[in-house]
């Protein structure tokens, strides 16, 4: 999708953040903001010290410095608003463009009437042909069509949706290729999953997450600290007959509570849910994007996730007779196979069925009692099915079933696969192996989790002695085979009941009750809506590998928070050092002492350290909106890494940039 | 190695040495496991509960253990003010000393139920040997307070999911009948057998070698001093503390008493490992506050071994140290250990002068206060420093990116709300505090002009080091500050109340709360909490949180007077 490479700082999106940078000064939402809303304080009162100072105030030192001192305040507030106004602008228009292709598409009912699909109705029917947009998101309730999803997923390849079973969902802005469908809409105009991720993420529904609440009171409390702090200072000095200006209480209050933080923290909150977006995964709530990086145990299905959709042939084995008319037997018999492993077949020969020229051929179809499907052409019977179908057919015939072939049939097996026996004329002339395909790399993909503390569990209808092969080669923990729904629910609910979280995929309705259980339920956009109201996110590509990037999202989400806390909480060293000396010095010059990186002068000192203070928040807008990088390295070696970066980088970083600024500001001063 | 520093090191090293099979030894009282004291003691808890009527299996939940302690304690408080304010005419007062005023009383109650034992009094002339007897029944109870209510937070760490915490009075009547009683014992023992009184007789009259008569005060200081220094109380018998020839006669009783009270703090670090089986955990614990103790410790030492440099400046030789206010057979360098060792651990039984040390002494003194979580006093030193473990888990928890939790129980807002409480409590009490008693001086400087022996940085340091020891429960004090006013009584003791009461309320709820959540298996995403990096968190932030927040205050006070010397 177009929208992963735009950079952060888009020129339209900044226009429309900057302009929210002075809206949200409005002291009812900032006092949504503890630590932001005490510098907003500040900063009126430094507009009141301004102007007293003109008024002819002499005892609070001049006016351009308290100016200063008030403009730079002034400059925090919007740069911590800025922050929040652009992460809200950059998930906006990331849904604005999942939304805008499904406004004002015309809706054709059943009775031929034409209607903007803005004025459909919950419950409504509209008819959709070839060629035509898909005006709301819905179910099919007649017909089969070829869906062009592309405008949703970014996935180029037509997907087929249709009535009845669990690929029945269709999503307002496809566009449907080949036949016609009836849809029912699911949905009220405006309350879809993408129009309530569009409100979480403009704010006006956007409810504070447990994790952030608690974050919340932990950087008020640092607040109130620092409110103690300051105003116990007065008395002090007076005792101390040490005078210090309001701008200097200020400034220390300002410098001191943790505003990086506080000014970065919904920032990082609406970046993460802008990343699930990015990834095409609608969320229902931010809390669900902060659970996903709590997850301990994964449960996915085998097909599509850990292996590429169904079997394929992977290898033949004649017997007794050239290869090339095995395989041309083996393509035959295959050629009326609608299934995927009869594809595979034709696809792993690598020849065009028409080029055999065959005449009137007739096809036997698959049933539950021969158990074998094949062709009868020229006087010729060529069948393929189970091992044991096949030997029947043989026998019955007098032929003997080779040892070979009995041996090769058990080979396959034990090794997970599907033999499938293709017989000639009753005569058996070979094997042909089915697999499933691993997907390249997702062993080290559950590698990774793994060394994330998150246990992975396939789902799958197979009988345990293959689920069990491929759960090995796969690398997965756990397997839970013949899978029915119901055991899906009961292994959720014994995880649960031992304190673990559980997350899960699913699209069928039968998945419904399941996805509710699970912790983190992601539902495939194609599955039902009754699967998709029971998840908590829906996984607009209907990947099933997406719940691995799920987790990393929401350990990002709240890894950035704890990084950012601890660079803003450790920067308070260094300002101490800068506005501590700053305040003494004139009436006790022996506090020199205390001035390890010599500052110019009290004023350049309170300057340079409420200037970092404020531009340490842009500088790290880029990182609170594109998360801390995860490593699945373990806690203890991810704790020592982040702190050395971002506890030991707050110690220094302040020191550094205090003095650098103190260098310039000398200059004017 | 300087023989001297020598002594230090025997000092802290025989202390863990003895710690660590008691800590065991706790660890089976709190679990109620067989031990060979029970065949004395059994009989003896049981009586106590017979006679009082409390069924001693009645499980508790955390409401209910800290209705227990607080109501107990709201008893113990009426006793001692009616005793205080009648002992001019109660038995055992042979020297005739007076009564206590209301005020002092108040103050004075409070200060040992709190396990402070601030002394606005002087213990000659201001107490009886009833007042005396009646405040060291305190000094047992204050300690097995603090001890019983560190054994419900044990529990509550142990437990996967309930809201069964034990009995609050039998987890009491163990600590003081089981731990405290037959090691006060032993070291009474010990002391009496190395010159101190234990008499019940009245003052001593004594003639000099210059032919003149002196009184001279005695009393059962012996018992007194055991139970002071066991149950990091603090309080002396004597005015000036274990400096009094009687109250510590020797270097060999200094050893015996520095011993004493750094004993149950660290003990009970390596108990909670013994009772939650986490023995790394213990270690990650002692290893932090040995880090900050060290921290300040060897400043204090090395900075009172250089002397004061003014004096050094009139050409007068230091070699022994400063000796302002310390006394020759102790040395500079025990005098340091103690002065820290006593701030950190709540004890505040002093044996030098803590207003005559160099200033940067006396800053890292109110800083083992400040921060009041490096092993801490009886008990509550490990609740202090479990407030600290949960905002670390916090931070740290996130920086690994999954919710905090510790030992299996997720932090969440109700957790935070009270630990940032707690965290808040001490800084808030000690910075206001000062700040009133700054802004009355200030504004009449002649009406309190009796308050400050020397009214420039030093008087700042005594007012904000009084303040410091009250909130901190600590009880040593900057003895230049005239604190015998209703000011300084009053003030102190709602201090020290409120720095008793709301920091083991605090983390009891926390416990409590958490121990009733469900219970999550670690996995390899969880934060692992007994490693050294987890530990470098909970220093740093007790380091910005407890020591930074002082840093304005002790820049006006003690680090003012270090640059100005």
């Amino acid at each position: 999708m177009s929208a992963n490479n735009q950079s952060i700082f888009q020129k339209d999106l900044m226009q429309e953040a900057i302009k929210q940078s002075f809206v949200k000064l409005n002291p009812k939402i900032m006092f949504r903001n503890p630590v932001m809303f005490t510098v907003e304080i500040g900063t009126a009162v430094m507009f009141f010290v301004c102007a007293w100072i003109l008024a002819g105030e002499q005892s609070q030192g001049s006016f351009a410095y308290n100016f200063t001192v008030f403009i730079v305040l002034f400059l925090t507030l919007l740069f911590a608003n800025f922050a929040e106004a652009i992460a809200e602008a950059r998930g906006k228009a990331q849904a604005d463009s999942l939304r805008k292709t499904r406004e004002e598409t015309p809706a054709r009912l059943e009775n031929g009437q034409v209607i903007s699909s803005a004025k459909l109705k919950k419950g409504d029917v509209f008819v959709c042909e070839a060629g035509e947009i898909i005006a709301s998101d819905g179910e099919i309730i007649e017909g089969l069509a070829t869906i062009d999803e592309s405008a949703i997923t970014g996935e180029s390849a037509p997907v087929i949706r249709e009535a009845g079973g669990d690929k029945s969902s269709v999503t307002g802005g496809t566009k449907v290729l080949s036949d016609k469908i009836k849809v029912q809409v699911t949905t009220e105009q405006g309350e879809s999953f993408l129009d309530k991720m569009i409100a979480l993420v403009e704010g006006a529904s956007r409810q504070k997450t447990p994790n952030e609440i608690a974050l919340t009171i932990l950087l008020a409390g640092f607040t109130l600290v620092f409110i103690i702090v300051t105003v116990t200072l007065k008395p002090f000095a007076d005792f101390s007959k040490t005078p210090i200006t309001i701008a200097a209480f200020i400034s220390l209050f300002v410098c001191l509570i943790p505003t990086t933080i506080g000014g970065l923290l919904s920032a990082i909150g609406i970046a993460g849910m802008d990343r699930a977006l990015r990834a095409n995964v609608i969320t229902k709530s931010g809390k669900a994007v902060e659970t996903a990086g709590d997850i301990d145990v994964l449960l996915l299905d085998k097909t599509g996730t850990i292996t590429i959709g169904n079997r394929k042939a992977t290898k033949f084995y004649p017997f007794d007779i050239d290869e090339k008319e095995f395989i041309k037997a083996a393509v035959l018999s295959s050629m009326a196979d609608e299934t995927p492993e009869g594809k595979s077949i034709i696809e792993l020969a690598g020849v065009n069925p028409a080029s055999y020229q065959i005449q009137n051929p007739t096809f036997i179809k698959f049933t539950a009692e021969t158990r074998c499907s094949g062709v009868d052409f020229d006087g010729n019977r060529i069948r393929k099915g189970a091992s044991d179908a096949i030997k029947g057919i043989a026998e019955r015939a007098g032929n003997v079933y080779p040892k070979g072939v009995q041996e090769c049939v058990k080979v396959i097996s034990s090794n997970g696969g599907t033999p499938l026996v293709v017989a000639k004329n009753e005569k058996v002339i070979g094997v042909i192996e089915l697999q499933d395909i691993i997907k390249t790399g997702i062993s080290e993909r559950f590698e990774r989790l793994r060394k994330m503390g998150i246990k992975t569990v396939m789902v799958t209808g197979d009988n345990p002695l293959t689920a069990k092969f491929i759960a090995e080669k796969a690398g997965v923990d756990d397997y839970i085979a013949e899978a029915k729904p119901e055991d899906k629910m009961n292994y959720i609910k014994k995880e649960q009941s031992e304190g673990r979280l559980v997350a899960m995929m699913g699209d069928g309705t039968n998945d419904a009750p399941a996805l509710a259980q699970a912790d983190v339920g992601v539902a495939m956009n194609s599955g039902t809506q009754a699967a998709k109201e029971a998840g908590n996110m829906v996984d607009l590509d209907n990947d099933p590998t997406k719940l691995i990037e799920v987790v990393e999202i929401g350990k990002q989400l709240l890894m950035t928070r704890g990084t950012l806390t601890t660079f803003s909480i450790a920067n308070d060293i260094a300002k101490y050092f800068a506005i501590i000396p700053a305040l003494f010095i004139v009436a006790i010059p022996a506090l020199q002492g205390l001035n390890i990186m010599h500052l110019h002068s009290p004023e350049s000192a309170i300057l340079s350290a409420v200037i970092f203070n404020a531009i340490i928040i842009p500088m790290l807008i880029p990182l609170a909106l594109k998360g801390v990088e995860y490593k699945p390295i373990g806690a203890s070696a991810l704790l020592r890494r982040n702190l050395l970066i971002y506890g030991l980088g707050g110690i220094i970083i302040p020191f550094v940039g205090i003095k650098l600024i103190d260098v310039v500001v000398a200059m004017f001063i | 190695m300087n023989s001297e520093i020598l002594g230090v090191v025997l000092m802290f090293v025989l202390t863990l040495a003895i710690a660590l099979p008691l800590g065991r030894y706790i660890g089976k009282v709190f679990n109620y496991q067989k031990t060979w004291l029970d065949t004395i003691f059994n009989p003896i808890d049981k009586l106590f509960f017979k006679l009082s009527g409390i069924n001693e299996s009645q499980q508790m939940n955390w409401k209910q253990h800290l209705v227990a302690l607080i109501s107990i304690n709201a008893a113990w408080f009426l006793l001692s003010m009616i005793v205080l304010t009648n002992m001019a005419w109660l038995p055992l007062n042979p020297d005739n000393n007076p009564s206590m005023s209301g005020d002092l009383a108040f103050n004075t109650a409070i200060s040992f139920i709190c396990n402070t034992n601030l002394q606005h009094y002087s213990g000659e002339s201001g107490m009886s040997y009833l007042g005396q007897l009646v405040l060291m029944l305190w000094q047992f109870l204050s300690a097995g307070t603090g001890i019983a209510i560190a054994a419900v937070v044990f529990v509550a760490m142990k437990e996967r999911t309930t809201d069964k915490l034990g009995n609050f009075y039998s987890y009491f009547v163990r600590s003081c009948t089981r731990i405290l009683f037959p090691i006060a014992v032993v070291v009474a023992t010990v002391l009496v057998f190395n010159g101190m009184p234990m008499t019940f007789e009245g003052k001593d009259t004594v003639t000099t070698l210059q032919g003149e008569t002196v009184q001279v005060s005695r009393g059962p200081v012996a018992a007194f001093t055991a139970i002071k220094h066991l149950g990091t109380n603090g309080g002396g018998f004597f005015g000036v503390n274990s400096a009094h020839p009687f109250e510590n006669p020797s270097y060999f009783t200094n050893i015996v008493e520095m011993i004493t009270q750094m004993l149950i703090p660290f003990a009970l670090i390596f108990a909670l490992g013994y009772v939650i089986n986490r023995k790394k955990l213990s270690w990650m614990i002692f290893g932090v506050m040995t880090i900050g103790f060290t921290l300040l410790v060897v400043p204090t030492i090395i900075s009172e071994m250089n002397g004061n440099p003014a004096i050094t400046r009139m050409g007068v030789s230091q070699n022994l140290g400063s000796m302002e206010g310390k006394e020759i057979r102790f040395g500079s360098p025990a005098s340091a250990y103690w002065s820290i060792a006593t701030t950190v651990i709540s004890t505040g039984s002093v044996n030098a002068m803590h207003d005559s040390f160099t200033p940067l002494s006396g800053m890292n003194q109110m800083l083992g206060m400040m921060i009041n979580a490096f092993y801490g006093g009886c008990g509550v030193g490990m609740l202090n420093f479990y407030v600290f473990i949960i905002l670390a888990v916090f931070i740290s928890g996130l920086m690994v990116g999954r919710t905090p939790e510790f030992l299996g129980k997720k932090i969440e807002a109700k957790e935070m709300k009270i630990a940032m409480v707690i965290a808040l409590l001490h800084p808030f009490l000690i910075l206001v505090g000062t700040a009133i008693a700054s802004y009355l001086y200030t504004h009449n400087p002649a009406e309190y002009a009796g308050w400050l022996s020397n009214p420039n940085n030093h008087g700042f340091s005594q007012m904000l080091y009084e303040i410091t020891s009250s909130s901190a429960n600590n009880g040593s004090g900057f003895e230049g500050l005239g604190d015998n006013t209703p000011f300084w009584n009053i003030a102190c003791g709602i201090v020290m109340l409120l720095g008793r009461f709301l920091p083991i309320i605090g983390p009891v709820a926390i416990a409590g709360i958490l121990a009733n959540k469900k219970y999550t298996p670690e996995s390899n995403g969880t934060l692992k909490t007994d490693t050294m990096t987890f530990g470098l968190m909970v220093f740093a932030v007790i380091a910005i949180v407890a020591a930074l927040s002082f840093f304005p205050a002790l820049a006006l006070g003690p680090i003012a007077e270090y640059f100005l010397l």
